[in-house]
């Protein structure tokens, strides 16, 4: 299966809350695992649930809220700083979702989100806060990106913005491509450059 | 136009620049340590590769290590397996692991400069955020996910855009019972959790450079912690003096060699920051946190800040971390209680800060009811301590001195905070979680910790101090 992503169109998920750390978005205690499967079911763990098995959700959380689901995460400013863990990307991705929006994400983060063909959408302070009162109002309400055009857009709003994207990262995103198979196509660069130094 | 430290490194590693994207660059050290690796060595294997430069990495065992009886077999399956596969692993692909057991294990970013293998000018990642550590000896030095952890494996490059670059001076001098753990806390709540994102932050100024090389570790470890991508600080005697004859450092002619090319590595006179912030070191209290970001920090004698002025959405974020801390705004932090007590991780878990604990606690009790962990960073800092005789005078107060490794800083393996109690912790993240489900963390100072270690309660460190 392809990773590529170019067009989502999807009701969202809104987590309202700033500096949402990655130790929120999947605590230490289950980063234990070996591979890159499965971490979906512990996303926001602290958050969904009051114990360590699914027994005892939390009422108001809203992944718990059977109104709010989708494609889309939405989340206040500064989202996934602190600790550099893939796994906050991987959980993210395994639960579900394709795009993160938020007014201003954590470089690593973001790196990590990119590197997994999750599409982190930097939106203004003014988009986001109309998103999240549009949301609340009526959880049916939709989004859609497009990659190729660097566009969000809510049309039931009439709201729409560019974001950035870097050319390559556009490329990688829009044809399924990762950093590393970009790398290895380089490798005899890479070795020239050893011997230059 | 002058160059900046930053730039002189950045720009010796370019391999190649992409139109209109990142650059490609090379890294001359990559650490690795269980958590963040396997799921790297199962990508390479995938792809039926080896690891491309073995030399170039080294591997410990520390997030997810016990810290007591590291000689029996770890009893947590999932721990266990985590850690043998990182042996499995380094042993097929020929990595230089200090696993348990071995006289070099310890946390990432303390054994890696205290074994000479950071030095200055080098590129170095980890997959671990607190890579900006290895900044402190004048290092390009910043934490990486798996994927990247994959890419150095297969290519020892990375996919890089340039950070933007900012420079803090913190001139003057520090007062009595100020230690650089306030000065970092201090710039991060002046700046926010988010307000280095984007940027590579440069310290210097005369307070930074009268600073040990330990001290300075902590500074540039918690640049992550206000968003910056890494943080460093020029090499210079005091760095050379710290480096010479460790282990991995270079000997004899190469040693006047290197030491020639590391004397170059300073910001230019006409070099330009995007940004520079000046600090008077003598404005710098004692500091401690009071919520749930490590830019939510306040000088020890100052009220937790008020929500009058907040507007409603922020109010509602800064409630809801005082309602996780139990805390009310507008209210002292001084003299409130505290249960546990944490001196370890990348931050402060060097000798100096065991040192600086073992000075202030030296023929003290613990106050009652309080639980106080002792966590070194690593075998010969565990070794050297007793070698002081500073364990005795750990056990004479009361603390419990454990093995080394991560510990309670994240909440992973076994040393948890229970929820609800409180934590005052030399660490370097006060998340909700952070030191296990529902703990409440106040981060503060080595020197701070102790003090609160005998008194059970926050407390000016000052009042204490001759
Ligand atoms: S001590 Fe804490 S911050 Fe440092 S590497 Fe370990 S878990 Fe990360």
């Amino acid at each position: 299966m392809s990773k590529a992503i170019n067009e989502v169109k999807s009701t969202v998920v809104p987590v309202d809350i700033e500096n949402v750390d990655t130790d929120q978005i999947i605590p230490a205690r289950f980063l234990k695992a070996t591979s890159r499967d499965g971490f979906g079911k512990n996303l926001f763990r602290d958050w969904r649930y009051h114990n360590d098995d699914e027994s005892q959700p939390k009422a108001d959380f809203v992944m718990n809220d059977p109104k709010f689901s989708g494609k889309f995460l939405v989340a206040g400013k500064n989202f996934g700083c602190g600790s550099s863990r893939e796994h906050a990307a991987w959980a993210i991705k395994d639960a579900g979702f394709d795009v993160v929006v938020s007014s201003f994400f954590a470089d690593i983060f973001k790196n990590n989100s990119l590197n997994n063909f999750l599409l982190p959408v930097t939106v203004s302070e003014e988009f986001l806060s109309k998103l999240f009162a549009a949301v609340k109002e009526n959880p049916a309400i939709e989004v859609q990106v497009s990659v190729q055009d660097q566009v969000i857009e809510v049309p039931a709003l009439g709201l729409k913005e560019q974001f950035d994207i870097n050319a390559y990262k556009k490329t990688c995103f829009l044809n399924g491509y990762d950093d590393i198979d970009y790398l290895l196509s380089i490798k005899p660069e890479i070795e020239a450059f050893e011997q230059s130094r | 136009m002058g160059k900046t430290l930053f730039e002189k490194i950045w720009d010796k590693h370019v391999v190649k620049e992409i139109d209109g994207g990142p650059s490609v660059l090379y890294i001359d050290k990559h650490f690795i340590h269980e958590v963040t690796s396997p799921q790297a060595f199962k990508g390479i294997e995938k792809r039926g590769m080896k690891v491309f430069r073995p030399q170039q990495i080294v591997a410990t065992a520390d997030h997810n290590v016990p810290t007591l009886n590291q000689h029996l077999p770890i009893g947590d399956e999932l721990s266990r397996n985590q850690v043998q596969q990182l042996i499995e692993n380094c042993a097929k692909h020929g990595v230089e692991l200090y696993g348990l057991g071995h006289p070099f294990q310890g946390i990432v970013h303390v054994i890696g400069p205290e074994l000479g293998v950071t030095q200055p000018g080098m590129t170095i990642v980890c997959g671990d955020s607190h890579t900006s550590t290895h900044g402190a000896f004048g290092a390009i030095a910043f934490g990486i996910g798996t994927s990247e952890v994959e890419m150095v494996m297969a290519t020892q490059c990375l996919m890089q855009s340039k950070p933007k670059l900012m420079r803090i001076n913190v001139d003057g001098e520090l007062k009595n019972g100020v230690v650089s753990k306030d000065i970092i806390l201090y710039i991060i709540a002046l700046i926010s959790a988010s307000g280095a994102t984007g940027y590579f932050v440069e310290y210097a100024g005369s307070a930074i450079r009268s600073l040990s090389m330990e001290a300075r570790m902590t500074i540039c470890n918690m640049s992550i912690e206000m968003g910056a991508r890494g943080g460093m600080i020029a090499p210079d005697q005091i760095t050379f003096d710290y480096m010479e004859g460790r282990l991995f450092a270079p000997k004899g002619a190469e040693w006047t060699a290197r030491l020639a090319e590391w004397k170059q590595l300073y910001s230019d006179s006409d070099a330009v920051f995007d940004k520079e912030i000046n600090i008077d070191a003598a404005d710098i209290e004692p500091m401690i946190t009071y919520g749930t970001n490590p830019g939510m920090g306040i000088g020890i004698t100052k009220n937790i800040p008020s929500d009058a002025t907040l507007d409603d959405n922020e109010k509602r974020n800064f409630l809801k971390s005082l309602n996780y801390m139990g805390l009310q705004p507008d209210t002292p932090i001084k003299d409130r209680n505290i249960d546990y007590v944490f001196i370890g991780s990348c931050t402060n878990s060097r000798i100096e800060d065991l040192r600086m604990v073992a000075d202030f606690v030296k023929g003290k009790k613990k106050a009652d009811g309080v639980e106080v962990w002792i966590v070194p960073g690593s075998k010969q800092v565990e070794l050297q301590a007793k070698n002081e005789g500073i364990d005795k005078i750990f056990e004479e107060a009361g603390f419990m001195l454990r093995q080394p490794g991560c510990s309670a800083c994240l909440g992973m393996n076994e040393d948890k905070i229970p929820a609800g109690k409180y934590c005052i912790s030399t660490s370097n993240r006060n998340f909700e979680g952070r030191q296990g489900p529902n703990a409440r963390t106040f981060l503060a100072s080595p020197l701070t910790a102790a003090a609160a270690a005998i008194t059970g309660k926050v407390v000016d460190v000052r009042e204490y101090l001759n």
